[in-house]
């Protein structure tokens, strides 16, 4: 699931500057998951929007709707009567729901109202953790189900590099809580599998093409197309 | 003597039994010619060859090629030490590519700290490939002469000596010496140790690699870090990942009046010296005395180990 959270209210209102009408509108998908964006964030946010909106004297006309996903036309169409209401939109979708709005709505100014994380899991109520990268190509069959390229603040391929102490990673000190070493975790992973021999081998180069350096990625199923 | 596949003087100093012994230099924060001339200029006598760290902790300094240069134009033996944190497969092979113009003849392989370390913490990283890729990169341009890509060079192939580092003292242990097998079987001729204070662990894990015959395919250089003082070794004892410093050399350090504490630190590395002379597969010495390259000499030659042979 895509993880976000919610961006200071102080740079939300620096982008609604100068505009009337505004739409808050949330998506009932991963960010309400994450609980950043889905509808009980939009009117938390709707009404943190209008309390201020009131202290400020302003006469801002404040609205929130949440959507079933923000990254499919078809739902993004249920707002097509309602847009002429607005001046602008912040978007609590992840990255993708904020731009295809904007491809649809091309006249209107749509503001992300959530910086947009990770793919992630929530580890437990109110904390959410990284689990992949979108590399395009998954290597967790040759690393115990523990990928390195997420786990890993190096990305390594051949196994821990010589800043791991008691499993942790060399920058927890740095990012001031313990990270797990991502490779001393894949190495008792082989050992429990028994396939410690898949250590041996030096990994070949990784194909970057398949992820964020191919260019936007693309998906064409040619069997589910109309 | 054993053969040779490069005209490195370090491997004809290791293929001819004798101890190695190699230290670093560090290069400058900014763009002075005269300070790796000095710093090479100190050492260049006692040592068979320098390395010149990669922007070591991802804090920026001149680059390593440009030092290494400025170090074989001395007529003396750099070791370029190459990073794969800062750039890709082009800008990796590209380097080398160059530094095989001006007949650098080693290489140690390194992943490189993490650039949250350095003095640019925001900037991104590349780790397009990590140090045993790199090693194996390294190992192809000059055995098959072909990049990575396939393209094959018909002249001027690297002929490099090729290094890599291994920490004896990181987690999980017992991964070290199969970490340490793999680098070999991608290609690398010398190790580097970590800097060694805890000796009954630095000699399990030579014991492990003796098990596994590693000794015979692989020169392992045994580092060694020199204390200033007791406050660095408290230092590096909690803020420096990676790094084993035992508490009875800090009581000993702690042991003598400040301005006897470098003395000691010294004495403690000629005592280290002499005690790995002693252990199966240690074939020579990497003396990373830190900005405090004029001890190198003192160390060098107290140790029995000066003046350095000659080879052809």
């Amino acid at each position: 699931m895509i993880m976000a959270k919610a961006k200071p209210l102080e740079e939300i209102l620096s982008y609604l500057e100068g505009f009337q009408r505004i739409l808050v509108l949330g998506c009932n998908g991963g960010v309400a998951v994450c609980e950043a964006g889905g509808l009980k964030e939009a009117e938390v946010l709707a009404s943190a929007l209008r309390i201020q909106n009131m202290q400020a004297g302003d006469r801002r006309d404040i609205q929130e709707l949440s959507l079933t996903r923000q990254c499919d036309k078809e739902y993004l169409a249920e707002l097509k009567d309602k847009m002429d209401n607005y001046d602008a939109v912040v978007s609590l979708a992840c990255g993708a729901g904020v731009q295809f709005m904007a491809e649809m709505y091309t006249e209107k100014p749509i503001f992300p109202g959530v910086d947009t994380c990770f793919i992630g899991v929530t580890e437990e109520q109110g904390v959410w953790t990284e689990r992949c990268q979108a590399c395009g190509q998954c290597i967790l069959a040759e690393t115990g189900g523990i990928c390195p390229i997420m786990r890993c603040a190096k990305r390594m391929m051949n196994g821990p590099c010589g800043g791991s102490e008691k499993g942790k990673c060399e920058i927890s000190v740095l990012v001031g809580r313990d990270v797990d070493c991502g490779w001393h975790l894949i190495f008792e992973r082989l050992k429990k599998l028994g396939q410690i021999g898949r250590f041996a081998e030096p990994a070949l180069d990784k194909d970057w093409t398949l992820s964020r350096d191919g260019g936007p990625r693309l998906i064409i199923r040619e069997d589910v197309r109309p | 003597m054993k053969e040779t596949i490069t005209p490195s003087r370090l491997e004809k100093i290791l293929a001819a039994g004798h101890w190695a012994v190699t230290s670093e230099c560090g290069p400058p924060r900014d763009g002075r010619p005269e300070i790796i001339e000095k710093k090479a200029d100190l050492i260049g006598d006692y040592v068979d060859a320098i390395n010149v760290t990669d922007n070591q902790t991802a804090v920026v300094r001149q680059c390593s090629l440009a030092a290494c240069i400025r170090i074989k134009l001395k007529g003396l033996e750099p070791v370029l030490q190459m990073v794969t944190r800062d750039r890709n497969r082009i800008a990796l092979q590209s380097d080398l590519l160059g530094a095989t113009s001006y007949g650098i003849h080693n290489v140690l392989c390194l992943t490189g700290d993490h650039q949250r370390f350095g003095d640019h913490a925001s900037s991104t990283n590349v780790f397009d490939m990590d140090s045993t890729r790199l090693i194996q990169t390294v190992k192809m341009m000059r055995d098959d002469g072909r990049l990575l890509s396939g393209h094959e060079m018909h002249e001027g192939r690297p002929q490099m000596f090729i290094g890599a580092a291994e920490n004896p003292f990181a987690d999980p242990f017992e991964i070290r010496v199969m970490r340490l097998a793999k680098k070999v079987k991608a290609g690398a001729q010398f190790i580097q140790t970590q800097c060694i204070y805890n000796m009954p662990k630095f000699k399990l894990w030579m014991k492990l690699l003796r098990d596994e015959g590693l000794h015979e395919k692989v020169a392992i250089l045994a580092g060694l870090t020199p204390m200033k003082n007791v406050g660095m070794a408290k230092y590096m004892k909690n803020r420096v990942p990676g790094i084993d410093v035992p508490d009875d050399i800090i009581k000993r350090l702690a042991g003598v009046p400040k301005e006897k504490q470098a003395d000691e630190g010294i004495q403690i590395c000629l005592e280290q010296i002499e005690e790995l002379k002693q252990e199966e597969g240690i074939r020579g010495f990497h003396v990373m005395a830190i900005e405090w390259e004029e001890k190198v000499p003192e160390i060098v030659e107290r140790a029995g180990l000066y003046p350095r042979p000659s080879v052809n």
